[in-house]
């Protein structure tokens, strides 16, 4: 164990090293937002720290700019797309894990071939498709082609698969439908992995940048991530850098308390075959 | 057991109504789009079939300051931010105390919103009139000159935009090589301890073989990923990335659908074909190296 005690120290340093790297631009962020727009103009050296903070950009994020209504437009998405994923992805993983029917197997596979489109291929006549439906700037618009999520099918039928036949046989013989069956006994037992593809279905609902930014040109249909954007090209005039760190700070601060609710479920999903960027 | 067609089927439309939907016939209509010359979106119609929507892009000079953008981008992060991952995925495997407060610090990149918090890195990074940004002050107190990371030469922006994209990607890394690492058998360790294997030889001869599968799958999904950026371009320098010289790939094709001089979808479509033809390539080619190099037990 020689070895081990003279790496130790390197290896702190390299750890908190990196925990800088990653916290640094949180701390920034909220220290911007609460520094005095007067203040942060006067300041050409940047200050580590404030002495007079003030709430009043946070203020401004919801007066001057239409943030709020940005919040509960993601908000209104995010609710929707995910409750119809969970929905359709429940329906059509007990089918395949449960259900005997003429080429299910070869739908599965189809289905397997399908995780491997990347959404960029597809956007372009998903845009034309809901342009010619008229339904640019509209909720039904943004969330259609957000729904299907066909690596959440997968992970779901997996989960199903496990519980066991005996438990599906004893409730037939009870006389219990399949429907039944399916929402009372099924969704409860495997209640951990529905509760992860809901929270990571959130996740990506409240990050979506590229449809909405292609499909919402009016600001009354903006979700966050476009918001920010027409905040920091046309809000608040481009300097107010503190009110525009205030809007950042109120549309991390939700997906951050999600996270640091559901830490375990988040990352065991995650390892298990989410991927960003 | 019976078969229950019809009932199964039910319980499948859903699924195959929106996958059908906007899943498979849009990759259908992708490459007829890239096919049909001179099509308009406002008439709807087309002059004939051909090549020439490919001949466009390849020629169009956006699309090729888009590929060279592209490619130093996947070139820097993919090794960089593998290493870097292994590095840190190492050291966190050696350590008790605090180990999971760590690691939940370093998921905090994963939840957050990519357009939002790329204006804290912009913010961090640009130096205006009235401010110098924390970066550039840095860089004065150890003695270099300062540099517009925003605004200015093409290797600084393409510095942050770099330094940005290896931020957001670390967390998943760092997730999947911290597990990876945590299911090596430790017997392993011990007996090349017993024999007197020194460290450096302990991690390549041990540690890289075993868990290079989870390596191989992290340089896949990272090439993957680095060439459909996007979304933290547009964070840090704005939707006109043309305009900036910062454009991407993913950015020439929806600046070719939407965008200012947009309302082009066959270029649109030719562009997004070339990038998959390119990725696909690309990841035909790290299958067969990964043949060679790659130990699944």
């Amino acid at each position: 164990m020689k070895f081990l005690r003279k790496i130790k120290p390197l290896t702190w340093v390299l750890l908190v090293l990196w925990a800088l790297v990653v916290l640094f631009p949180f701390y920034w962020m909220v220290l911007t937002s609460v520094k005095d727009y007067g203040a942060y103009n006067a300041e050409y050296v940047p200050s580590f720290f404030t002495l007079s903070p003030t709430l009043e950009n946070y203020v401004q994020v919801f007066t001057e700019v239409d943030l709020g209504r940005y919040l509960l437009n993601t908000l209104i998405f995010t609710v929707i797309t995910t409750g119809l994923m969970v929905f359709v992805t429940i329906l059509a993983a007990f089918a395949f894990a449960r259900m005997q029917f003429r080429g299910k197997n070869l739908l599965f596979t189809a289905f397997l071939a399908l995780m491997m489109i990347p959404s960029e291929l597809v956007v372009i006549t998903n845009f034309q498709t809901i342009t010619e439906w008229n339904m640019r700037n509209t909720f039904l618009g943004l969330i259609l082609p957000s729904v299907t999520s066909v690596f959440y099918i997968y992970l779901l039928r997996e989960t199903f698969a496990q519980v066991p036949d005996s438990l599906y046989y004893a409730a037939k013989v009870d006389g219990t439908s399949d429907w039944r069956y399916l929402w009372k006994v099924m969704v409860p037992i495997c209640r951990p992995t529905v509760v992860t593809i809901t929270i990571l279905k959130v996740i990506e609902c409240w990050n979506l940048y590229i449809w909405p930014s292609l499909i919402t040109d009016d600001p009354k249909y903006f979700l966050v991530s476009n918001g920010i954007q027409e905040i920091r090209e046309s809000g608040f005039g481009r300097a107010n850098i503190p009110a525009m760190m205030a809007a950042v700070v109120v549309i991390s601060i939700p997906l951050i308390v999600l996270f640091l609710i559901y830490r375990r479920q988040i990352m065991s999903g995650v390892a298990r075959g989410g991927t960003k960027g | 057991m019976e078969k229950q067609n019809l009932k199964a089927f039910l319980y499948l439309l859903p699924a195959l109504i929106f996958l059908g939907l906007f899943l498979v016939y849009p990759l259908i209509d992708v490459f007829v789009y890239s096919f049909e010359e001179g099509y308009s979106s406002a008439s709807q119609s087309f002059f004939g079939v051909g090549d020439y929507n490919y001949s466009y892009v390849l020629h169009d000079p956006y699309f090729t300051r888009a590929l060279i953008n592209t490619v130093v981008l996947v070139l820097v992060t993919v090794p960089v931010s593998t290493g870097l991952a292994l590095m840190i995925s190492c050291a966190l495997v050696r350590i008790r105390k605090l180990r999971s407060l760590f690691q939940t610090l370093y998921f905090l990149p994963y939840v957050t919103n990519t357009l939002a918090v790329g204006m804290v890195f912009m913010v961090l990074f640009k130096t205006t009139p009235y401010s110098e940004g924390v970066v550039n002050m840095l860089i004065r107190l150890v003695g270099g000159t300062g540099v517009d990371f925003i605004d200015g030469p093409w290797w600084a922006k393409m510095f942050v935009l770099c330094f940005y994209t290896i931020w957001i990607v670390m967390p998943f890394k760092i997730l999947i090589l911290t597990s990876a690492l945590a299911s090596v058998n430790p017997v392993y360790y011990d007996v090349a301890r017993v024999d007197g294997t020194s460290p450096g030889r302990i991690f390549r001869r041990v540690t890289l073989p075993l868990i290079s599968p989870s390596v191989f799958y992290l340089v896949i999904t990272g090439f993957i990923g680095a060439f459909k950026a996007y979304s933290d371009a547009v964070a840090l320098f704005g939707t006109n990335l043309n305009a900036a010289g910062m454009n991407t790939l993913v950015g020439y094709v929806f600046d070719m659908l939407y965008r200012d001089g947009g309302g082009y979808p066959s270029y649109a479509s030719a562009a997004a074909i070339i990038l998959f033809a390119i990725v696909l390539t690309i990841t035909v080619i790290n299958l067969l190296v990964s043949r060679k190099h790659v130990h699944y037990s």
